[in-house]
């Protein structure tokens, strides 16, 4: 296969040389995806990879206007092929999953929240239990039904943020800064508490 | 609401590495083949994009990519 430069790969993407171009890239991006995906993906790995590299190949001439040249073409490439398999793969693997069933049981905001795993010491015990009744106070109070909501789908379904953003009809990155803003809020709350997060950490630490 | 430790503990190393400064998923993503580059040839890219670095470390979806992206161009690079 031709060696290239991000020029010649800019170039060649788009003139006349765009169908050799096109076939190698297609060999380039299988091979990454086909060994970064193996451990993933146990069934017809070659045909989902060469479903996800035909995506990727229309994404990546979709968007090659965006490519700043701060690294080769083909990293820039194969980001773009990690990208679009993960989306679908994700798609695939929560498709028949809501976010209600993730959360916790009479989640609403009158339910007071409970371990169902508290430590077996008494002390700790009751010190968590204390901890756990603050955390429930100030994610009722701080928080809105959204960001509970996300971070409880997230931290406690163990959902990723571009399916969760789907569901909430918005995009991973107003998502993030859904979440960024509430982790802030937590934070703060706490220190005006006069206590930390690696405090709050060290109480349900286990063993 | 029943809780588990792991979602409490989950909950709070979060709350934990929050900064006021954090990058977003789409900047992470943008930076991300620049930092990947580094990262393979050696360099110290968590020290020169420490955002990003912060930003895999916090964001487990962003993290999943990253580790897969360099086993991809590690094939690549065979």
């Amino acid at each position: 296969m031709q060696i290239r430069t991000n020029e010649e790969w800019l170039s060649d993407l788009r003139g006349e040389n765009q169908d050799q171009a096109i076939e190698d890239l297609r060999k380039v991006l299988k091979k990454g995806l086909i060994y970064a995906l193996s451990s993933r993906i146990k069934v017809d790995l070659e045909t989902q990879v060469e479903d996800f590299v035909q995506d990727s190949l229309l994404r990546i001439l979709d968007k090659m206007d965006t490519f700043r040249g701060e690294s080769r073409f083909t990293t820039w490439a194969q980001k773009v092929a990690v990208r679009v398999a993960f989306t679908e793969m994700r798609r695939q693997r929560w498709k028949d999953i809501s976010i209600e069933d993730l959360l916790p049981e009479d989640s609403g905001d009158f339910t007071p929240m409970v371990l169902s795993d508290p430590s077996p010491d008494p002390e700790k015990r009751a010190a968590q239990t204390l901890m756990l009744e603050m955390i429930d106070g100030m994610m009722s109070s701080e928080l809105t039904e959204r960001q509970r909501t996300a971070l409880l789908a997230i931290m406690h379904g163990g959902m990723p943020l571009e399916e969760v953003a789907r569901r909430m009809d918005t995009n991973r990155n107003a998502l993030y800064k859904l979440l960024h803003d509430a982790r802030k809020q937590m934070r703060n709350r706490l220190l005006e508490k006069g206590l930390t997060a690696q405090e709050v950490l060290a109480m349900f630490e286990t063993g | 609401m029943e809780l588990t430790t792991k979602t409490i503990r989950n909950m709070m190393s979060s709350v934990k590495s929050t900064r006021e400064l954090e990058l977003t998923c789409g900047h992470c993503y943008d930076e991300l083949d620049q930092f990947i580059e580094m990262k393979l040839s050696g360099k110290k890219a968590e020290e020169a994009m420490p955002l990003v670095q912060e930003h895999l470390d916090r964001c487990p979806t962003c993290r999943e990519e990253y580790e897969t992206l360099l086993e991809a161009l590690k094939a690549m690079a065979d």
